[in-house]
């Protein structure tokens, strides 16, 4: 069947289920309620001055009742830092468990490891919101039988609360936490800022690990997960590689690309309608999006212009702008650096969210639905506006869905930011290879050839325009730049599936088919 | 006017999207001498497909006294790009013997000798004593620049921030330039980390006559032109000027007052000069 997009979507793939196709950002939504049930989370039992305290990560698992199809959950806030989920799966792996399904919020290089476990049967399904380096490369070629499910972090909520993701067990990295479980990750030597990934994990596993370097006394504070989700804990003499997980400030580019593009962007933005008093505001932390925020910061500065909130993955350029007063709030969900974590600890108006709170769709109202604007990036975008953030031009999976469709379908101007083209490769194409998020979520593309306005903005294409702007329309952009680059011969794949995206409403936006290997 | 190596094919691709008013090739300083051959080779090629949008293009050659300067004329001068740029040019001799060889190719090629300018840079204190006849003496030499750095070597002192050494040249190349109408060219700052720095050279040099500056970073060109472009305050000034000029003209008056301020023809051309470059005609 097609999906709205005119994507094949098959209706059953087993190992998944029956699959709804794709029908618009906001079509499933616009009843107000949902048809699918949210499953019970599971009841627990705790005697009296019971330790929670185990003496390694291996007991602790061996005492969460390992089996054979388990389900096994982490978080991603330790970015490419993280060591626990290679270690969880090597006991796993050691203790002769078998078809695991992997559901970590994200998937780093710093994974690569669990590649053989994948090979050998340990590890038989994956839900992630990203996968990249050599696991997407070998998923990609299909090491996996059952195609793998990326979800956006909204989703991911939804997924696990209507019971499509069923934890048996969550393991959650503390950078500080209590003998009771009570964990943060805002302070400790390994802080890494927010949490909010993992609470839906601790929410609905039925057994929750929590692990920590760091034991404090009782209770740990600030309770970003409390000790009434948590089952087990466990000290070990290290979460991560520090290094990797949230250090110093994040610096601003210096690439004059990804600044010519931030500054256009700006120049969007400034121009579009939404640059008023009391707008909210969300940027990435890479490259051209962070680099946006130095511009915009500038323009507040200059107009006098005062901010609501500022959301999502947090950068100490996010926390310079609350307080110089531009911004009255954070809402802070994943953290990128080491400023980050103190100012979440200090500043009570730098305030940590849960993913549900941040995305999750299938709520009464997430904060995604309160953004005025949001900048984001891309691997590929289409003249349709469609984005592609998860495969690459080569075909291998090496990104990310994140936050990407559930912002840009709340944000009331969502900014695409990418280089025409990478190397020798054209980014804007006339199909991507995977959709992510929708063309209609996408007001806007800003690359540094040109400014293109999706047709369907027609003021924000005008408003543009007055103020000067190098709009260009979609097709002639992607002309112009298939004229430098040359068209690339199409990547070759079979019929087999070996990945699903998930729309955050979870109706199916695209498949990932097996790259044929050269 | 952006510096751009001329043996990167990803940076010249990507040379007309910053916004500079000028893209200068670079074959002399950047290049290694052993990618010289494949910089020239790289940009005749680039040259003639790549899209610079509004930009000049200007390419910097070897100078004829290097076994490359003859060779970078041959395959460059056919292409006629917006002007070529001659590094260490020390007197009017000289740049009349170089002339000569590029309307020798041009005749070969059959293209006209009025299309292409000349840029002299000055980065010899021989140069810099000889600016005017090299400045005043050819229509085809349309802007001289200095060079800091090789002017500095040359004078055997340090390049500073301050540029104290180079002051003397960098005025005297300045008069030459207004006193024979042609566009003068400030080195580049080196030093691309430095915001503050570049845009108070900037705010100098422009307040000393030079017309426009060099960058060897895109990152440098906007503060740049935050200093040349003319402010909101300055452009209604002068348009102002300029309207009472033209009423007071027709009226057969030569000198009038605004604001209690005696306006006479200096202050008109200096008027009309900020209103060309903000891009604005009174009517």
């Amino acid at each position: 069947m097609l999906n709205s997009l005119g994507r094949e979507i098959p209706e059953y793939i087993e190992g998944i289920g029956k699959l709804e196709p794709f029908q618009g950002a906001l079509t499933k939504l616009r009843k107000g309620w949902m048809d699918e049930p949210t499953i019970p989370a599971p009841n627990r039992a705790y005697l009296p001055h019971q330790s929670k305290l185990c003496t390694s990560l291996e007991d602790a698992i061996l005492r969460s009742n390992p089996h054979n199809g388990m389900t096994v959950s982490f978080h991603h806030h330790l970015r490419n830092g993280d060591i626990l989920l290679v270690q969880t799966l090597t006991i796993l792996h050691n203790l002769g468990i078998r078809e695991i399904t992997l559901a970590s919020s994200s998937l780093n290089e710093c994974h690569d490891p669990i590649l053989t476990y994948l090979k050998d049967g340990t590890v038989t399904r994956i839900f992630s919101s990203g996968i990249r380096s050599q696991l997407g490369r070998a998923i990609a070629l299909g090491v996996l039988d059952i195609p793998a499910v990326i979800h956006s972090h909204g989703g991911r909520v939804r997924s696990i609360h209507t019971g499509k993701i069923h934890i048996d067990l969550a393991i959650i990295a503390a950078s500080a936490a209590d003998c009771e479980g009570n964990a943060t990750g805002s302070h400790g030597k390994s802080a890494f800022g927010s949490i909010g990934y993992a609470v839906i994990d601790a929410r609905y596993a039925k057994q929750v690990i929590v692990v920590t370097d760091n034991l404090v006394n009782y209770p740990c504070i600030p309770l970003s997960i409390s000790q009434n989700f948590i089952d087990l804990v466990v000290v070990v003499d290290s979460i991560g590689d520090a290094s990797q997980i949230a250090t110093g400030t994040t610096r601003i580019t210096n690439s004059p690309m990804d600044l010519r593009i931030a500054k256009l962007a700006a120049d969007v933005i400034e121009h579009s309608g939404f640059f008023e008093p009391g707008f909210s505001f969300q940027v990435g932390a890479g490259g051209a999006s962070l680099a946006v925020a130095k511009f915009i910061r500038e323009k507040m500065k200059v107009k006098g212009l005062k901010g609501s909130f500022m959301l999502g993955g947090i950068t100490s350029y996010c926390v310079d702008m609350l307080n110089d007063g531009l911004f009255e709030t954070i809402f802070d969900v994943q953290s990128f650096d080491a400023v980050v974590s103190n100012s979440l600890l200090n500043n009570r108006r730098h305030i940590e969210i849960q993913a549900a709170l941040y995305a999750n769709p299938f709520n009464s109202g997430c904060i995604t639905n309160k953004i005025d604007v949001v900048v984001l990036g891309a691997l590929e975008i289409d003249v349709d506006f469609n984005v592609n953030v998860i495969t690459g031009s080569e075909g291998n999976i090496r990104g990310a869905s994140g936050g990407h469709s559930d912002t840009s379908s709340g944000a009331k101007l969502t900014v695409v930011v990418c280089p025409s083209f990478r190397g020798r490769i054209p980014i804007i194409k006339k199909r991507v290879h995977t959709i992510v998020t929708p063309g209609e979520s996408v007001h806007v593309l800003v690359t540094e050839r040109g400014i293109c306005v999706n047709p369907a903005y027609k003021e924000l294409e005008e408003n543009l325009r007055r103020a000067g702007l190098n709009v260009k329309d979609i097709h002639d952009l992607e002309i112009e730049v298939d004229e430098i680059t040359g068209i690339p011969a199409p990547l070759e794949y079979t019929d087999k599936i070996v990945g699903i995206v998930e729309y955050r409403d979870g109706t199916i936006i695209d498949v990932i088919h097996q790259l044929k290997e050269k | 006017m952006l510096y751009i190596p001329g043996n990167n094919p990803a940076m010249i691709q990507q040379g007309g999207v910053y916004g500079a008013d000028s893209i200068l090739l670079d074959l002399e300083d950047a290049v290694a001498l052993n990618q010289k051959d494949a910089a020239r080779i790289l940009i005749r090629n680039m040259i003639r497909v790549i899209d610079f949008y509004d930009a000049e293009v200007c390419v910097r050659i070897n100078h004829l006294s290097t076994p490359f300067g003859l060779a970078d004329l041959e395959a460059i001068v056919p292409l006629q790009p917006s002007a070529i740029r001659y590094p260490k040019t020390e007197s009017a001799e000289e740049v009349a013997e170089l002339l000569t060889i590029i309307e020798k190719i041009e005749d070969r090629h059959g293209l006209p000798h009025n299309k292409m300018t000349l840029h002299a840079m000055i980065e010899t204190a021989m140069g810099v004593q000889n600016v005017f006849n090299i400045a005043s003496q050819f229509v085809r030499v349309d802007a001289i620049t200095i060079g800091g750095q090789d002017l500095t070597a040359d004078m055997n002192i340090v390049y500073t921030p301050e540029g104290t050494g180079i002051d003397f040249a960098r005025k005297r190349i300045v008069m030459a330039a207004k006193a024979s109408h042609i566009d003068v060219i400030d080195t580049v700052f080196p030093d691309v980390n430095d915001e503050e720095g570049l845009r108070k050279e900037t705010e100098y040099a422009k307040s000393i006559g030079f017309t426009g500056k060099a960058v060897i970073n895109p990152r440098q060109i906007e503060i740049i032109h935050k200093v040349y472009t003319p402010t909101e305050e300055e452009v209604r000034k002068a348009y102002r000027i300029v309207k009472e000029f033209k009423i007071n003209s027709a009226a057969g008056v030569g000198v009038f007052a605004i604001d209690g301020k005696m306006i006479d023809a200096p202050i008109v051309t200096r008027a009309e000069y900020i209103l060309r470059l903000a891009n604005v005609t009174v009517g």
